[in-house]
């Protein structure tokens, strides 16, 4: 029964782009955080999506493989005055880009509506299946 | 080419639905994977696949397995599951997918209204039989 495998890969679909939206929020979140658990600047977090095989079936879902953080470089912000100045008088500010941010959250939200609209296309053609001959 | 009264009905509606449904997994899973970097989107050729499973025989694009061995192992050729091809990036994208999501979309509505029809179909032939062994307008 290939609908019932729609829903299986739709769900996969589902709670990768959750844990991407997850992701997102934690990078706006942070986005002025200076000292993060590891007592360095917070960095960016990003999930890598990876296709997830599935044995005598057609349909392949999809999984986070690994969260990376971004290597871009962290944000300098010259406050003379802070505890955590340097020399200079630069305070390292966390590496996250707030439009890049924004874009990746429509994709995300976006991904996120088109599992569910599928889900549910699906969830009619089965009930059609049901109706079949009466 | 018109291939529906070359074959039963009920048998036509069958292998439709079936083959509707596969690529509707087929189709749903290219959406799931539209940012997995890599990715490569794929589809089924329907008409011939189609052709192929109501025939019972395979088209000349399908590659079966040849035995030369008593000990070797009977493929199904591609009976069982259709061979999925890779469809060809209109705008391919830095990270190597292939999915773009406004074909797939099109694709998948029309695979989706497309399956209806089959099951309306189906639908009325069985209510048609059904009236003609019970001799009851249904």
């Amino acid at each position: 029964m290939s609908l019932l495998n729609t829903f299986d890969v739709g769900t996969t679909g589902l709670v990768a782009q959750s844990l991407r939206l997850n992701l997102i929020a934690s990078n706006v979140a942070n986005a002025e955080t200076a000292v993060s658990a590891d007592g360095q600047a917070y960095r960016s977090r990003h999930v890598v999506f990876q296709t997830e095989a599935r044995a005598g079936r057609l349909g392949q879902g999809v999984k986070v493989a690994r969260i990376v953080e971004s290597s871009a470089e962290p944000r300098m912000e010259y406050r003379p005055g802070h505890p955590l100045a340097n020399q200079q008088g630069y305070i390292t500010m966390p590496n996250v880009n707030p439009a890049e941010q924004m874009v990746d959250m429509v994709s995300a939200s976006r991904a996120y509506q088109f599992n569910i609209e599928m889900m549910n296309t699906t969830k009619q053609l089965m009930l059609k299946t049901l109706d079949l001959g009466k | 080419m018109n291939t529906v009264p070359q074959f039963d009905s009920l048998k036509f509606g069958e292998a439709a639905l079936k083959l509707r449904s596969l690529r509707h997994e087929l189709l749903s899973s290219n959406l799931v994977n539209a940012d997995t970097p890599n990715y490569k989107a794929r589809d089924i050729d329907f008409q011939s696949v189609l052709m192929e499973r109501l025939t019972g025989q395979s088209s000349p694009s399908s590659v079966s397995l040849g035995r030369t061995h008593a000990g070797h192992i009977h493929m199904a050729s591609s009976a069982q599951s259709p061979k999925p091809m890779f469809r060809v990036g209109v705008q391919p994208s830095l990270d190597g997918n292939t999915v773009d999501p406004d074909i797939e979309r099109g694709q998948f509505v029309k695979n989706a209204f497309f399956t209806e029809a089959a099951l309306s179909f189906l639908g009325s032939t069985l209510r048609t039989r059904l009236s003609a062994i019970t001799g009851q307008p249904s």
